[in-house]
């Protein structure tokens, strides 16, 4: 959905500019981008989350001014920025609970592409780029959560870098590699605090490929059928969906400044308020609540398959739960994109999103009894959901008919009444 | 208008899901829940109560220092906005180029750092000796113990931990320190208790190990008997009635100090708070008056679309 340019320089330094590096020209059409009428609330989450990005490396970089990355000072440093840094206890609420609201907006992003199929041709490459962001995100949150170095991240750090002595061969010097060292320690630290400042600009780089990437093959939208009129079918991207995405966030920052004022630790754990100790292993290591379902997954590998162990199943399982979304564009074989207009895919997605939620409700609970059976389950049925039902339904289920155009879609019902039996008008349409 | 309910109520659930998770995380282990507390500084609008601060600073420089650290926390901190001993104006009788306001100033802090029970380690000095001398309000309160053996010694061998964060450190913090110093029992008839250890309902522990052997078969409680409830710890209750003298007239009781002193010790720990939820309060309003704006804007841009 590239669109012809509409950018004319009118002052002679614009003109001068544009023909040397057309930046304003770039600008100018990224607002004029022609976007689907129809987008619903669901599609606000793409600004939601590039406000999140900037609100971490910008809170993130003023609190490495002041964080002293060694195992002796973290903890105190941390500390120092609550008690004597102007502001400090501001920064590092909004850094820790910038985090949590992060993945809560990106967990809805991504939701939203599955149920939307915003995965499919032509926007593969939209997608995969998504679970690369993804990817990078966890990494970054991970190594973050270990600075504070408190009990969990400590013991958070030793059993998660040590899931990768379960490779087989390699995995003995990659867990070597990733200490610096044969224990979690200052090299540790020293590392994981080195890529934590890194690696948000690789994000940053590969969400302008993102964004890069969906401007060339446009939209998604709740129909899931293509612009077939830019006159009838989309608006600019400006003022439209500025306005539109500008309300989303400020509701979204509302939710934000809730738990950065009045719940500040609700989401973290306290055994992170007690300093590292190498010696005093916490009775119960858990990640934060946005890794739960992964490491349900994890431990929900109980048992040998074949010639492999246990652990190293755990590892492949939780390790292939998100690559599995890679191939994700080919695993659909339905040719609808929206699951408005597949009944029967809708059903197994809602289950699907059970199945999430309940692995993040059993990461959190001890592995043992009904807890690591329930969690095998839905573990099961996270993969049967990715590797069969939606292979599968592609060619058993029979899809609703489409709407012959966006526009069409959001007509007034009384006079369309084959799409007004899809679940809902669009949010547009209200 | 019905895609966005469906859209509103799945947002609402998912994030209910979240929180009775995190619910679902607190809760746990073979103690007793802590008594749920009445505190100053909950909720929305909560402060701390400034006299409660004072109080609760006394019953720890009287008791719980005797023992425990309070490492993060330094004597111009009781003086600060906020603080246990923050003074707006200066009492009579203090020199009028004098700011009071300023914690370093303050002349209850100087007497309280001056007067204080440990002096700070200094030095070395010219003779490249270290010395001993009275604490300044620039000083972090000093500690009871020079270092972690001296105070497992002095302990039974139990390392009695900082307080500074102690009410975030621990779930339920303020309720839990509270149930805690209050919650001591009895040991109870099935358990044989070592010397130096107490009993407490509350502490996170496990009690089958010191059950006496009578009641267990392999390691498991035999039928018809419990594991009591929660812990053994090397603290003896730390308080009892009268043994700290306030000036104000508040009840001299057990429930009393250890009210004051969670009051303190939530202060020690999150010191920040008051201005914390001052400007929360402003950040939310402004908020919802811009997203009024922003909606308002939304409705007029799209409206020739929607018809």
């Amino acid at each position: 959905m590239s669109h012809a340019s509409t950018y004319k320089p009118s002052t002679g330094i614009e003109k001068w500019l544009d023909k040397r590096l057309p930046i304003i020209r770039m600008s100018a059409d990224f607002m004029d981008f022609p976007t689907p009428k129809n987008l619903n609330y669901w599609w606000t989450f793409g600004g939601i989350l590039a406000v999140c990005l900037v609100i971490q490396i910008i809170t993130g970089v003023v609190l490495a001014m002041h964080y002293t990355p060694h195992v002796d000072m973290a903890f105190n440093s941390v500390e120092h920025i609550m008690r004597d840094v102007n502001y400090g206890w501001l920064l590092r609420y909004i850094h820790s609970n910038g985090a949590s609201m992060f993945f809560l907006a990106v967990y809805i992003h991504m939701f939203r592409g599955l149920y939307y199929g915003s995965y499919k041709e032509p926007r593969e490459v939209v997608w995969m780029l998504g679970v690369v962001i993804f990817l990078l995100m966890m990494a970054t949150a991970f190594m973050g959560y270990v600075l504070p170095w408190g009990q969990m991240s400590y013991w958070g750090a030793t059993v998660i870098t040590n899931l990768f002595s379960a490779i087989p061969l390699v995995g003995d010097d990659i867990r070597t590699l990733l200490w610096g060292g044969f224990s979690v320690d200052n090299p540790t630290l020293n590392r994981f605090f080195s890529l934590h400042y890194l690696l948000p600009f690789a994000i940053f780089g590969v969400v302008a490929l993102h964004i890069w990437a969906f401007h060339t093959s446009g939209n998604n939208n709740p129909s899931g059928v293509e612009i077939k009129d830019v006159k009838k079918d989309a608006v600019p991207f400006h003022p439209y969906y500025t306005v539109k995405d500008g309300f989303a966030i400020v509701v979204f920052l509302i939710l934000f400044a809730a738990f950065v004022f009045f719940n500040p630790n609700g989401l973290g754990h306290a055994d992170n308020y007690i300093e590292a100790n190498p010696l005093s292993t916490p009775a119960h290591i858990v990640p934060e609540w946005y890794f739960l379902p992964f490491y349900a997954m994890l431990r929900a590998i109980t048992f040998d398959i074949g010639p492999i162990p246990a652990k190293l199943g755990g590892v492949i399982t939780m390790f292939s739960s998100i690559l599995v979304l890679f191939v994700l564009p080919w695993l659909d074989t339905s040719k609808v994109r929206s699951m408005r207009y597949r009944p029967v895919a809708r059903m197994w997605f809602v289950l699907f999103v059970v199945a999430a939620v309940a692995l993040g409700y059993l990461g959190g609970k001890p592995a043992e009894g009904t807890y690591v059976m329930l969690a095998q389950i839905a573990t099961a049925y996270y993969f049967a959901f990715f590797l069969i039902i939606l292979p599968l339904l592609g060619i058993l289920e029979t899809p609703k008919p489409l709407p012959r155009s966006i526009a069409e879609s959001v007509l007034p019902k009384a006079s369309k009444p084959e799409t007004s039996a899809a679940p809902g008008a669009p949010a547009a349409a209200e | 208008m019905k895609r966005m309910f469906t859209a509103r109520t799945l947002m609402i659930a998912l994030f209910a899901a979240f929180a009775g998770h995190s619910a679902a995380l607190a809760a746990g282990g073979g103690a007793k829940h802590p008594e749920h507390q009445h505190w100053h500084f909950s909720g929305v609008f909560g402060t701390y109560d400034q006299n409660a601060l004072q109080r609760g600073y006394q019953v720890y420089e009287t008791v719980c220092s005797n023992c425990h650290s309070l490492n993060l926390v330094a004597f111009r901190n009781l003086g600060q906005k906020g603080g246990p001993f923050y003074l707006a104006e200066c009492p009579e009788g203090v020199a009028d180029s004098i700011d009071c306001s300023n914690p370093n100033d303050n002349p209850i802090v100087k007497a309280l750092a001056a007067k204080y029970k440990y002096q700070v380690t200094d030095g070395p000095d010219d003779t490249g000796e270290m010395f001993q001398r009275e604490a300044l309000p620039a000083d972090r309160i000093p500690p009871p113990y020079a270092n972690e053996q001296l105070a497992r010694m002095a302990n039974n061998n139990a390392l009695p931990p900082d307080l500074s964060l102690i009410t975030k450190a621990r779930k339920a913090g303020p309720d839990y320190v509270y149930s805690l110093i209050t919650g001591y029992e009895d040991p109870p008839p099935t358990v044989n208790l070592a010397p130096g250890q107490h009993y407490n309902p509350y502490f996170e522990g496990d009690m089958t190990a010191v059950m006496k052997p009578e009641y267990l078969h392999q390691g498991h409680p035999v039928d018809g008997v419990e594991v009591p409830p929660g812990g053994t710890l090397a603290m003896a209750p730390p308080l009892a009635d009268g043994i700290i003298e306030y000036g104000d007239g508040s009840p001299q009781t057990v429930e009393q100090y250890a009210k004051d002193v969670v009051e303190f010790l939530m202060w020690a720990a999150e010191p920040k708070m008051e201005a914390r939820k001052a400007l929360g309060v402003m950040t939310i309003i402004y908020l919802i008056i811009l997203a009024c704006i922003l909606y308002w804007s939304y409705r007029k841009i799209w409206e020739h679309l929607k018809k």
